[in-house]
């Protein structure tokens, strides 16, 4: 290069992250690692903390349990019937708030001034009214649940170009028909998100809720298990709620891939 | 069928955006409106094509509606208004789907609008697979398969670059001189409208007013050629002299706002 001629220097780099996965995998199996290391060598008290290995052993056992098996299936009961309860109230008022002038009036104040209350809190109240059994811990969920989805619905309808429904309207398409082909497929992927938080509200309630009041379920296992100091079953209750929670999170994932292909 | 607006005037509260607007579009004619930005030209498509409520005035219709038209008045949106979870035949099939048809017909129309402007491989494509110029073609395939008597176009070209331009607005020349669809077209593109119109309509600015009304002496087809160019030249220069003032005020306007 001649000497009156100097490289431009390079300026573009950065604020752009690149996938690492091996680095998320020895991450994570370090982590395991020293902390299986720091329970063997004694630097942590078993009792405390147990070991990734003993916790593991624990949750094997207990697989083969009756017992634990009936914790599962009344929490996942419980998740299911109080997700869909709150689900389908929230996606009818989101709905009605996101159409009509008079519900968006009337359901904005309501919602904004409720949404704010930990739902957890009401759990004595619900008992007070539905009994200890299982529509107390039901109404609580779907307290939880209820909320975030009919925000996700209604801004979700808001988030559909208005222009989009001029459209549907210049062809003479009925309301009805708008509704199910402009308005609901365009909220949906608000929805689908909406559905994320309020899953993850399912699991914390559920667990909350079996806590307060329940002799079945895995927080009620938790919670009995902590009291014994038996802290490996513990933990393994804890994995399974984790669990829980990732097969929660994988079949949304599976849904939005397949109902929003298109984006 | 002809198209009669008879005074038609247009507020949005205090903002007086459209006045005194008398227009008449007759059967297979095509008329361009034009004017400077914000003088109502949208706002009268959309009065015209019943999405809007004029404030005052009317707008009717004289003589008979084509009895095969499903949709007399259909609108080209600037923007293509696609439904982007819908293929492109999914969105032409769209306009169709609430009408008393047996799918089999269904289909086939859908069918012979998509191969008509082009777009037949593309029919299992989303919206955002496709350039700008190919949703165009959609929304305008969107429009034909519906046999509309009058087409509302809403500056259908100008969201697209200059190439795809040329080669849409060959396209609606195809289209109109082969089936003689009356259009009021909205543009701020005066060449655009001296290629395509029969008549070009010039807005005041806001309120927009019937400024001047012009025949374009050509015919279409001829337009290309190189004798016409004089005669197109001169009309241009005409129109942009009445237009440069306006929409120099117009432009003042917009920024004081």
């Amino acid at each position: 290069m001649p000497s009156d001629r100097r490289a431009i220097a390079f300026r573009g780099g950065g604020f752009s992250l690149q996938r690492k996965r091996w680095a998320s995998v020895i991450a994570f199996a370090l982590l395991l690692l020293v902390w299986q290391g720091a329970v063997s060598f004694g630097i942590i008290t078993p009792v405390f903390l147990p070991s990734p290995w003993s916790i593991a052993r624990a949750l094997a056992h207990l697989a083969t349990t009756a017992s634990f098996w009936r914790d599962l299936g009344a929490s996942s009961s419980r998740i299911l019937a109080g997700w869909a309860i709150g689900t389908l109230a929230g996606l009818a008022t989101g709905l009605a708030m996101g159409l009509f002038s008079i519900a968006r009036a009337v359901g904005v104040p309501v919602i904004s001034a409720l949404f704010p209350i930990p739902k957890i809190a009401l759990l004595p109240l619900l008992i007070l009214w539905l009994g200890i059994g299982e529509p107390s811990k039901w109404a609580t969920i779907a307290l939880g649940v209820f909320f975030p989805t009919a925000i996700a619905t209604y801004s979700g309808i808001d988030g559909v170009p208005l222009s989009l429904v001029r459209m549907a309207q210049s062809f003479g398409l009925p309301f009805g028909a708008i509704l199910r082909k402009v308005v609901l497929p365009g909220a949906l992927p608000s929805i689908l998100a909406g559905f994320r938080i309020s899953a993850a509200t399912a699991l914390l309630l559920v667990v909350a809720a079996e806590m307060i009041g329940a002799q079945q379920g895995i927080g009620a296992f938790v919670l009995t298990t902590g009291n014994l100091m038996q802290t490996d079953q513990l933990m393994a209750g804890v994995v399974v709620l984790a669990i829980l929670g990732l097969l929660i999170g994988w079949g949304l994932s599976a849904l939005e891939r397949r109902l929003l292909r298109w984006r | 069928m002809e198209l009669v607006a008879d005074k038609v005037g247009h507020a949005y509260g205090d903002l007086e955006v459209l006045d005194g607007i008398d227009l008449t579009v007759g059967a297979g004619e095509i008329v361009a409106l034009i004017g400077p930005s914000g003088c109502g030209k949208s706002t009268l498509l959309s009065i015209v094509g019943g999405l809007l409520r004029p404030s005052r005035g009317t707008v009717s219709i004289a003589g008979v509606v084509p009895p095969e038209s499903l949709n007399p008045f259909t609108f080209v949106f600037q923007d293509f208004a696609l439904l982007p979870w819908r293929t492109v035949e999914g969105n032409v099939a769209l306009a169709l789907e609430h009408h008393p048809l047996s799918a089999r017909e269904r289909q086939e129309r859908v069918g012979a609008a998509l191969a008509r402007i082009g777009l037949a491989e593309f029919r299992d494509a989303f919206p955002r697979q496709l350039s700008g110029g190919m949703r165009q073609r959609v929304g305008i395939a969107r429009a034909l398969v519906v046999r509309p008597a009058m087409l509302l176009l809403d500056e259908p070209l100008s969201a697209l670059d200059a190439q795809t331009r040329e080669l849409l607005m060959e396209e609606f020349l195809a289209l109109w001189l082969g089936e003689r669809v009356a259009a009021l077209y909205v543009t701020h593109n005066l060449w655009e409208a001296l290629r395509l119109a029969d008549r070009i309509v010039v807005l005041s600015r806001r309120p927009g007013r019937v400024k001047l009304m012009v025949p374009v002496p050509i015919p279409q087809r001829e337009r290309g050629q190189p004798a016409a160019q004089p005669v197109l030249t001169a009309l241009h220069e005409g129109l942009w002299d009445s237009i440069k003032t306006e929409a120099r005020l117009a432009d003042r306007e917009m920024s004081d706002a």
